[in-house]
């Protein structure tokens, strides 16, 4: 049982990075516009689009 | 026109940046984002342009001394985009910042039960095998993990709660905040004595639950309320006022009383006022419901929402004064909003009888086993297991479930929800009440004798009326499919426009003007102009014509069981024909907006619960007096501000959509009411027999939150629109004329 005392406070510093991270996505903005992030992702930013 | 457009009031100036907040109409595809901000950061000045495409709105910042606010929206218009600034309401930062909130807390309470459930798992599968100090340890452990989650997670219900207790009423979120409170406490209690159960997981899970069903229902407020605020900003008005010596383009909304405007032909007359000078006919129809035109001098009263049709016009801005229009509906807009008795909701109708059920049920399951000879500690820990298993995890997703998705159905059926109630009462209505302007009919005039005509003729006099500015042409111009104006187009004012086209001169304007005796037109309301070319002419009425789908919806609103009444502002004459052309024996024409009000009034004391559907400025009182409203997106600004949702486009179906849906989502919510009581019958005697463990308890309440969300979404499956109308969420920004 002594593979508990470093087992749980893994698991449990594992979900708090993850709840660090979604926190910080937050405030980041990064759910302001999610229409839309999904839609740039697909642009080619480094080719030329303008033929029309 | 080279005129000055004045947009300052909507520029927010930071060290030599200027930004300003756009809604922008027309986006329909991915392709759009690139195009728009493309093309902005191409002008010289601009530092950023960002486009949100959920919610249709552009942020643009760019050096002041290199650009002005107006090239902005220019570039905006060349590449094809209207749009317009607005300033974002502070209710609308306020409701960001609550959804930021319930996203915090939800993030918190989904981390803090998933981790109590990793270790309660463990608990429950190895409670045979393992030593009284592991599972002490684990239980400590969750009570770490709870207490503060819970304490940062649980408080839009504490607070929700404390708000409701302290004026000494009952909702839905003082059963779950004593629920979520009990279940800790003893649970700490129980650890505390090393027993064996112990409820952290039920408490956070709850919450969690809890907490998705407020997020997903604030974030569909949140989405039809700035589909709504675009709605509103593409539909500002602009105004052209003297300023020194010059006419510079304002924005509606920059007007200050005693402000002198010029109002042209074709414009909408932005505000209330006085005419200073000049003589012309006016269009009330937004107004009044008036389909026959006004003619004004100096010194007549003007109201905004009026087009102007003939001649130009200067005017002051004047404050309401006593005995106008405006002032009348303003006072009866007071009363009839007072007198709104404050419905109650069916959720908390729910929770008022709901609450003291269980803490009865709770208080005698202590007697209960108090009476059997139990101990005190034992009858307590299993009343809070009552309390536990009854806290109302589908009784209170029961209903914002049903809200969310019906909500969303109604968006994409074109129909924006502006209060939140809007659903439940429009499931009850059983009378409609139509206003015929505007409502019934098209909010614009139409070219009445359309399909007579020979449709190249047809087409190229509505070419030729792009070139016009006045009302008629406006009108015709409505017909056109391909929008490019003939060239060297020249307008004579007062007769018509002319133009070369295929080598023969085209003219459109008044019969003489094109060379035709004028067939003598008595009817009121309607107009008829000529357009001749190459030795052919036509003659066209321009009149009010019936939204296209009018009377088979009113048919259907009837086979639907619900009674169908017109109360119009226009004459008797005006009002017979449409009433009979729709089938509608019980009309009333001539009426002022006291007069609506009274008839909405007698109706009510009846018994019956209207729905009222008007577009006018004298309709709105009768909005507000009415158990629950609509009005289509072209009506005046202060009848849609009092109208419970708005529908979008030119078909009256969003009505029957409306009243269809929200029947519907009225019966799943009622549904999944029942679903919580059987769930809460099949629960509540295991708790009080004392075999609710934390297992059961978890199980139980996750399997009915499941099973009301389920049905919930079945309100979405049923009302799935057909194709051909459905994508509101376009609509709603690219269909404003």
């Amino acid at each position: 049982m002594n593979v508990l005392v470093y087992l749980v406070p893994m698991a449990l510093a594992l979900g708090l990075t993850g709840l660090a991270a979604f926190l910080w996505s937050l405030r980041n903005g990064q759910y302001e516009d999610m229409d839309g992030a999904a839609l740039r992702v697909l642009q080619d930013d480094d080719v030329s689009m303008e033929r029309d | 026109m080279a005129e000055t457009l004045d947009l300052s009031m909507f520029v927010r100036r930071h060290e030599g940046t200027a930004h300003m907040d756009l809604a922008v109409g027309g986006i329909g595809c991915a392709a759009c984002i690139r195009k728009i901000e493309g093309g902005l950061k191409r002008l010289p000045g601009v530092i950023e342009a960002r486009l949100n495409f959920t919610n249709r709105r552009l942020a643009v910042d760019w050096r002041e001394e290199e650009l002005a606010a107006a090239d902005v929206i220019a570039a905006l218009e060349d590449l094809g985009y209207p749009a317009h600034p607005f300033q974002p309401e502070r209710a609308e930062a306020e409701e960001a910042r609550h959804m930021r909130w319930l996203v915090k807390c939800l993030a918190v309470a989904g981390f803090a039960a998933m981790n109590i459930m990793l270790l309660s798992v463990s608990v429950w599968s190895g409670s045979l095998d393992m030593s009284q100090e592991t599972r002490d340890f684990f239980h400590w452990l969750s009570a770490l993990i709870a207490l503060p989650a819970a304490a940062y997670a649980g408080q839009p219900f504490f607070q929700s709660a404390w708000r409701a207790l302290r004026t000494r009423q009952l909702n839905m979120d003082v059963p779950i905040s004593l629920g979520v409170i009990t279940a800790l406490g003893m649970s700490l209690v129980e650890t505390a004595s090393h027993a064996h159960h112990a409820y952290f997981d039920s408490a956070t899970m709850l919450l969690f639950f809890l907490l998705c069903g407020r997020a997903l229902d604030h974030a569909m407020r949140r989405k039809t309320r700035a589909a709504a605020g675009n709605l509103a900003a593409l539909k500002a008005e602009f105004a052209h006022r003297f300023e020194q010596s010059e006419v510079v383009r304002v924005p509606a909304a920059a007007l200050k009383s005693g402000d002198r405007l010029l109002v042209r032909p074709g414009d909408r007359i932005p505000a209330d006022g006085v005419v200073l000078s000049g003589t012309s006919e006016i269009d009330e129809s937004l107004v009044t419901g008036e389909t026959a035109r006004r003619g004004v001098i100096a010194g007549a009263a003007i109201h905004a929402g009026s087009v102007n049709f003939s001649g130009t016009l200067t005017m002051r801005v004047t404050a309401a004064g006593a005995g106008t229009l405006i002032d009348e509906v303003e006072r009866l807009l007071e009363k009839a909003v007072d007198a709104k008795s404050r419905y109650v909701r069916l959720a908390d109708r729910a929770a008022r009888l709901y609450a003291p059920v269980v803490h009865a049920t709770a208080a005698l399951t202590v007697i209960g086993w108090l009476a059997a000879g139990a101990s005190m500690h034992d009858a307590i820990v299993t009343a809070i297991a009552v309390l536990i298993i009854t806290c109302p995890c589908a009784l209170a997703l029961a209903i914002p479930a049903v809200q969310v998705v019906a909500s969303g159905t109604l968006f994409r059926a074109g129909v924006i929800l502006n209060s939140g109630d809007a659903i439940e009462r429009l499931a009850e209505v059983d009378t409609v009440i139509f206003d015929k302007t505007g409502t019934l009919t098209l909010p614009e005039p139409r070219v009445a004798n359309a399909a007579a005509l020979a449709p190249d003729l047809l087409e190229r006099a509505a070419r030729l009326a792009l070139s016009s500015r006045h009302p008629l042409a406006a009108a015709l111009a409505r017909e056109v499919r391909e929008r490019t104006p003939y060239d060297g187009a020249i307008e004579e004012p007062g007769q018509g426009v002319r133009a070369m086209i295929d080598g023969a001169e085209a003219r459109l304007g008044r019969p003489a003007f094109c060379g035709i005796a004028g067939e003598a037109n008595d009817e009121p309301g309607a107009s008829t102009i000529a357009f001749s070319h190459a030795g052919r002419s036509v003659t066209l009425v321009v009149r009010q014509k019936l939204r296209a789908d009018a009377a088979e919806t009113i048919a259907e609103l009837r086979a639907r069981g619900l009674d169908v009444i017109i109360l119009s502002g226009d004459r008797p004459a005006a009002v017979a024909p449409i009433a009979a052309h729709l089938g509608v024996v019980d009309w009333r024409a001539g009426l002022n907006p006291a007069e609506k009000i009274a008839a909405i009034e007698a109706l009510k004391g009846e018994g019956r619960r209207v729905l009222m559907v008007g577009d006018g400025l004298n309709d709105a009182p009768a909005l507000a007096a009415a158990h629950v409203s609509l009005s289509p997106v072209s009506a005046a600004d202060i009848t849609q501000a009092h109208a419970d949702a708005v529908f979008l486009g030119e078909r009256l179906a969003p009505v029957l959509d409306a009243v269809r849906i929200a029947a519907h989502a009225r019966r799943l919510m009622r549904q999944n009411l029942w679903l919580a009581v059987v769930y809460n019958a099949v629960a509540v005697p295991i708790a009080i027999l004392g075999y609710a463990t934390p297992l059961i308890a978890a199980a139980a309440m996750s399997g009915s939150s499941i099973l009301v969300t389920l049905n919930a979404l079945r309100v979405r499956a049923r009302n799935a629109p057909p194709s051909g109308r459905s994508r509101a969420g376009q609509l709603a920004t690219a269909s404003v004329p």
